[in-house]
């Protein structure tokens, strides 16, 4: 069997636009597919929970066009899923729309596009959870009930391959999916030429960052990954990148716990017997990936919900007195907001003090003891579910550094700077609720495939 | 600074933080060769033990440790306190969560 090529330009489409040049290289390698991922979770929680996108529209109609005109040109599918970072239905109509509308601008020859969508309804998962179905927590964290989910505003499924290749069997040129596992994207084609999930998803796992498997670190260069049975090469695009045993090895690795196990709906990559070897100078092999297959087919559900309104104030403290008794400052100031706006936790707002330059960046993580730096910055947050009470707690917050009451203070008219007496407006705060696992019967339950025909010259025409 | 003190910062390559998911945070420590993998791997200097001592906190907090031979790795993971950006958190990529290990003394 010959090899499968798939190309990959970014690591996620549209956070910031792709590199055309090592890309426009990688085309004229002629691979098969085209994939690129456009989401995660690492963006927190406000993207999913509001259903907003933290990448610029431009940027995202950018990536979508360089691909979707080299994929057309090459006449081989493009495969994009977790569209528009979260991969919410409103994340997959906007890549859709991104399509049609690019087809247009280009007059492109007609061909078939899927949809995949993957949101929840959180009446859809009351009722499961009624029938009996559990909601299993992930990570230490408990199993949902009826409250976590009244506290979640928007949650997406997370799909394996086997929803994207069955919209490829059934003639999908371009395939826009919702929330997906990152290496899904690039396992669906593979599972169609033959390959076994093991080598597919592995594949997938490898290619998923683009030029993050390669030396020495850039992001959103194009890779080429030329893939046969328990072997797969992958090859930098960029001619000052190469991709090495020990690149591989050490993305393999990269943002998950643990290197040796990929868990998606249909089962588990075991990693545990990989081997990286050097091909050539810009390519490596990796090969050893075995998959097994779940007894029972559990897909992941990520939840957002909105915890209240956001205001923000900055302040800066340079006296030494007051940085050295911070603690006893703040401890003063919030007294003084519960007096006012009653006890923190029962009226319902919070505040933070984030103290930059003793532990703004680690917080509670920090391990280096409090010194006393020449000036200390403080980013007040207060959260709280109404907006005007969340201003007015903002402004009292700061302020009170102002008037910190420390004994031996010297500075009268003021303990604090404030960079501007403004309280400014954060978006909501939202947390992740949901870091769980849906027991389903197949794969493919949970989502949603439409196809449609896209004809750019009949839009262009019209 | 003491002659002869060998550390972390001086024997990896690659020292990074990143999330893991929402909840956790996983700490990557990539050699620059075998021989400086093998010595801190075998010096007992960063096990789950003594890196839960240096972010002073619970053992159990240490989800995941790995010594990860092909990529001549030592790689930890650590439980979030609070999901990642979460009102009041602070570093919503896990990304400069590392320096406190540039520090860890090797023998």
């Amino acid at each position: 069997m010959d090899a499968v090529t798939i190309l990959c330009p970014t690591g996620h489409l549209g956070f910031t636009p792709l590199e055309k040049g090592s890309f426009l290289a990688g085309c004229d390698l002629r691979p098969d597919v085209i994939v690129a991922d456009s989401g995660s979770c690492d963006i927190g929680p406000y993207p999913l929970g509001a259903d907003s996108q933290a990448s610029p529209p431009a940027w995202q109609r950018h990536d979508l066009e360089v691909m979707l005109l080299a994929a057309r040109r090459l006449g081989v599918p493009m495969i994009v899923g977790s569209a528009s970072d979260t991969g919410t239905d409103r994340g997959v109509a906007q890549f859709a729309a991104f399509i049609r509308d690019i087809a247009a601008e280009h007059g492109l020859a007609p061909f078939r596009m899927a949809t995949i969508f993957s949101e929840q309804s959180r009446e859809a998962l009351l009722a499961r959870l009624a029938d009996g179905v559990p909601i299993l927590g992930l990570d230490g964290r408990a199993d949902a009930d009826d409250a976590l989910l009244a506290r979640t505003d928007r949650i997406v499924a997370v799909m394996d391959a086997e929803p994207i290749a069955r919209a490829l069997r059934q003639g999908a040129e371009v395939v826009i999916a919702g929330r997906a596992s990152d290496c899904a994207l690039f396992a669906a084609p593979l599972l169609n030429a033959g390959l076994s999930p093991g080598t597919a998803y592995y594949a997938g796992k490898l290619m998923e960052c683009a030029s993050f498997c390669c030396e020495p670190f850039m992001g959103k260069e194009s890779i080429l990954g030329k893939i046969r049975e328990d072997d797969i090469r992958i090859t930098a695009l960029h001619p000052g990148q190469r991709c090495t045993p020990a690149s591989l090895a050490g993305h393999a690795m990269y943002e998950r716990r643990n290197p040796f196990f990929e868990h998606v709906v249909s089962g588990t990559v075991d990693m545990r017997n990989c081997r990286y070897d050097a091909v050539d100078e810009r390519t490596a092999r990796a090969s050893g990936a075995v998959f097994v297959p779940a007894s029972q087919p559990m897909v992941k559900l990520e939840g957002a919900g909105k915890v209240g309104e956001r205001r923000l104030a900055i302040v800066g403290i340079r006296d030494p007195y007051t940085i050295e008794n911070i603690d006893a400052a703040i401890a003063w100031a919030r007294a003084r907001l519960a007096d006012r706006f009653g006890p923190s936790e029962q009226a319902g707002w919070t505040v933070h003090y984030h103290l930059f330059g003793r532990n703004g960046v680690m917080g509670e993580l920090e391990p280096t003891p409090p010194a006393n730096p020449h000036e200390l910055g403080i980013v007040v947050e207060t959260v709280c579910r109404d907006a005007d009470r969340a201003e007015e707690i903002c402004a009292l917050a700061a302020r009170n550094l102002f008037y910190a009451r420390l004994a031996e203070v010297k500075g009268t008219a003021g303990t604090a700077a404030l960079m501007a007496d403004e309280v400014l407006v954060g978006k909501p705060g939202y947390e992740w609720t949901l870091n769980h696992l849906l027991p389903v019967r197949d794969a493919c339950e949970v989502f949603r495939t439409e196809f449609h025909m896209v004809d750019g010259r009949a839009r262009r025409a019209a | 600074m003491l002659k002869n003190r060998t550390t972390l910062r001086d024997l990896a390559s690659t020292i990074r933080s990143k999330n893991a998911g929402v909840d956790h945070i996983t700490f990557d420590i990539i050699f620059k060769d075998r021989a400086a993998f093998e010595r801190v791997r075998d010096s007992g200097v960063v096990t789950p033990e003594t890196v839960a001592a240096l972010f002073n906190i619970p053992r159990e907090r240490i989800t995941d440790f790995v010594v990860f031979e092909p990529a001549k790795a030592i790689k930890f993971t650590l439980r979030r306190l609070r999901p990642s950006g979460s009102p009041g958190e602070s570093d919503v990529f896990g990304s400069q969560h590392y320096p406190p290990l540039f520090e860890v003394e090797v023998p």
